[in-house]
């Protein structure tokens, strides 16, 4: 079994499509557009087209349009989703995505598994990035994994 | 809520995850949120479900908790790590919030939580604040 598509819900999908290819050199899988709400956009991180990202946007015909602006609401407070990253030097990075712009979280940190960094993508959702690297800080004794 | 309000609180609540351990006023976190601090407060906790001051205070003891279980720093080194000025005001905040003192905490608590990323633990073991806390503030407080 395998996950080849995760649904990220945006607010806009022009702003998260320049988002998600211009600041942070994804690559458009698709994008097939079906009229009103209904457009088909995925996305892909560098070197890694199986793997798709959907930037979806909810609104009428699926929900009303009151929930649709509930659910944006939400989105744009912080707790639409997470996108969680691996990337081969967390800081630089990091830095490349400030000097575009991103709005910072949380600079790089070192953890016991390894370097890393928050930030928002352009609806706000939550988007993580972790280098696997050996810190030689020691895991929670209770670590029973990973 | 709009979207474009809750953007703009959710800023200024990123800012206190950002940088907690700066300085931070209410004016300073309204400024950032394009809104006057007593309009920013209520609207901060329709939102949240907690004042500002509450957040930054929860955010530094959560900093704090994950210090004392994951380090070796001294309760003081804490204090300062995490934005708080005295020794007091850190013994007594985080009593308020954690309902227990930074030395009791870390005996009772080492090693937790497993092994999760932090940023997960992060956003999940800050304590919520409580109804003595709320009490203490004063509704209104921001």
């Amino acid at each position: 079994m395998r996950i080849p598509i995760i649904a990220l819900r945006v607010l806009d999908q022009d702003r998260a499509l320049q988002f998600y290819t211009e600041t942070l050199g994804f690559t458009v899988t698709e994008d097939m557009d079906f009229g009103g709400h209904m457009r088909w956009i995925t996305v892909s991180p560098p070197g890694a087209p199986e793997q798709e990202v959907l930037l979806e946007r909810i609104g009428p015909p699926i929900v009303d349009q009151e929930t649709a602006d509930q659910i944006d609401a939400l989105i744009a407070k912080g707790v639409g989703g997470t996108l969680f990253l691996e990337v081969d030097d967390c800081r630089k990075t990091f830095d490349d995505l400030v000097a575009k712009g991103v709005e910072v979280i949380q600079e790089p940190m070192e953890r016991f598994y390894g370097i890393d960094a928050a930030f928002r993508d352009d609806s706000g959702n939550h988007v993580r990035m972790t280098q696997r690297v050996e810190t030689g800080i020691a895991a929670p004794p209770s670590a029973v994994n990973g | 809520m709009t979207a474009r309000e809750a953007a703009h609180l959710r800023r200024a609540k990123d800012l206190v995850d950002r940088s907690y351990a700066q300085p931070l006023d209410v004016e300073a976190l309204a400024r950032r949120a394009h809104c006057s601090p007593w309009h920013f407060s209520r609207r901060f906790k329709e939102a949240f479900g907690e004042t500002p001051h509450q957040y930054v205070l929860s955010r530094r003891v959560e900093r704090a908790q994950e210090l004392l279980r994951n380090t070796g720093l001294s309760v003081t080194e804490v204090c300062l790590e995490v934005g708080f000025q005295s020794l007091g005001s850190f013994s007594a905040a985080f009593h308020r919030v954690a309902g227990m003192t930074p030395t009791a905490y870390r005996s009772t608590m080492a090693g937790f939580p497993p092994h999760i990323p932090g940023c997960w633990a992060a956003q999940w073991t800050r304590p919520s604040t409580s109804a003595r806390m709320e009490k203490r503030d004063g509704a209104g407080r921001g």
